[in-house]
C-alpha cells in the first residue's frame, strides 16, 4: 500500500511510523505541514509528537496548518486516515473524530507498555482481527484522558465505533487497568464511515524486531489484508 | 484599536485535575476554606481597526475556529480601546 506519514513542526514519531510500513514493502512518503499534494496515499498517517509545540491546545494549531485541508478532502473521500497520539489529538481538534483528549487523570506524562483490546473488526485497521485480542501497545502521553458527553459516548458505543479498549493482559477491561482516566477506557476511535480511526497507543513502537513488543505488526497486518481483500 | 481580552475555560462538567492539584496545595499552605479551583486562559489579541460589532464579530469566529474547544470549553470576552504605543 501506498502510505503517507504527516511531519509537522514537532511531530517526533513520523519517521518510526514511516520504517516499519516500509520494513514491510510499503511505497512510503513522508509529507510536509506546508505541502497541499498528499501523493495518492492509500492510507495517511497523523503521526505521534507534540506538533506545534502543543500550544494553545494539543492539535490546535495543526488542525489549521495547510496539509490538514488535504488530508480532511481525503478522508471525505472516503480514504483512510491514521492518527496516532497526537494524530488522534489533532483528528479531534479538526472534527473528524468526535471528543477530546483531556490531560491524564494523573496529571502525570505515561510511557509505559499497556494492552488494548481488539472490540470491533468492523474497521480496516482491525480487519479480520479477533474482538477480545488484547494486544502490548505501549502509550507515552500527557494528554489522553478520552472525554465525551453522554450522548456521544452512547453513539460511539451504540454504532460499534469503539475500536480499542484499555485493557489487562487478559483482555479484562478494568479500572485499575485504565492508564489515563478515559471513558468507558476508550483507547481508540473511528468515524461513523470507518475510514478514520484515532488512537492513543503507538503501534509503530511495536513492530520492529529489536524492540520488546511486535503487537503492532499485527494491525500492519489488518490493513494489508484489507486492502488485499479490495 | 481594539484589543479583545478572551477568557476562554473548562465547562463546568469537565473534570480540572490541574485545578484539584492547585486546590490540595492551597489547603497544604493552610487555606482550608478553598472549596475548588479552576484553571482557565486569558488571551489579548490587539485588532487595528476601531469598528467594536466588526471587532466583535471577528473575536466570537476566532474563539469558535480555534482559541476554544467547544466540546469542553466556553468563553467570553470583552473588547477595550487602546493606543498604539
Amino acid at each position: 500500500m501506498k502510505v503517507s506519514v504527516i511531519t509537522f513542526p514537532g511531530s517526533n514519531c513520523d519517521h518510526d511510523a514511516m520504517q516499519v510500513f516500509a520494513d514491510r514493502g510499503h511505497a512510503v512518503a513522508q509529507i510536509w505541514h506546508q505541502d497541499t499534494v498528499l501523493r495518492d496515499p492509500d492510507l495517511v498517517i497523523l503521526p505521534g509528537g507534540f506538533s506545534y509545540g502543543d500550544y494553545l491546545r494539543c492539535g490546535a494549531i495543526a488542525k489549521v496548518s495547510p496539509v490538514m485541508r488535504e488530508v480532511i478532502a481525503h478522508a471525505y473521500g472516503g480514504g483512510l486516515v491514521l492518527g496516532i497520539c497526537n494524530g488522534f489529538q489533532i483528528l479531534t481538534e479538526c472534527g473528524l473524530l468526535p471528543g477530546t483528549l483531556m490531560m491524564n487523570r494523573s496529571l502525570q506524562f505515561i510511557c509505559q507498555h499497556q494492552h488494548i483490546r481488539v472490540e470491533t473488526n468492523a474497521s480496516p485497521f482491525t480487519y479480520k482481527l479477533a474482538p477480545g485480542l488484547a494486544l502490548d501497545i505501549p502509550i507515552a502521553h500527557k494528554e489522553g484522558n478520552y472525554c465525551i458527553d453522554a450522548d456521544g459516548l452512547k453513539a460511539l458505543q451504540d454504532e460499534d465505533r469503539i475500536v480499542f479498549r484499555y485493557c489487562d493482559e487478559q483482555g479484562g477491561v478494568t479500572e485499575e487497568a485504565n492508564p489515563n482516566g478515559s471513558l468507558d477506557n476508550i483507547a481508540g476511535i473511528c468515524n461513523p464511515r470507518r475510514n478514520v480511526l484515532g488512537m492513543m497507543p503507538h503501534p509503530e513502537r511495536a513492530a520492529s524486531d529489536y524492540v520488546v513488543s511486535q503487537d503492532g505488526i499485527v494491525l500492519i497486518e489488518a490493513l494489508e489484508n484489507y486492502f488485499q481483500s479490495l | 484599536m481594539l484589543k479583545a481580552r478572551i477568557h476562554v475555560f473548562l465547562k463546568p462538567s469537565v473534570l480540572d485535575p490541574q485545578g484539584q492539584a492547585v486546590t490540595n496545595s492551597l489547603h497544604a499552605l493552610g487555606y482550608a476554606s478553598v472549596r475548588e479551583t479552576r484553571i482557565s486562559k486569558h488571551i489579548e489579541i490587539i485588532f487595528v481597526e476601531e469598528d467594536r460589532s466588526s471587532v466583535s464579530a471577528q473575536v466570537d469566529a476566532i474563539c469558535d475556529k480555534l482559541l476554544a474547544n467547544p466540546n469542553t470549553e466556553h468563553y467570553s470576552f470583552e473588547l477595550e480601546e487602546v493606543t498604539p504605543g
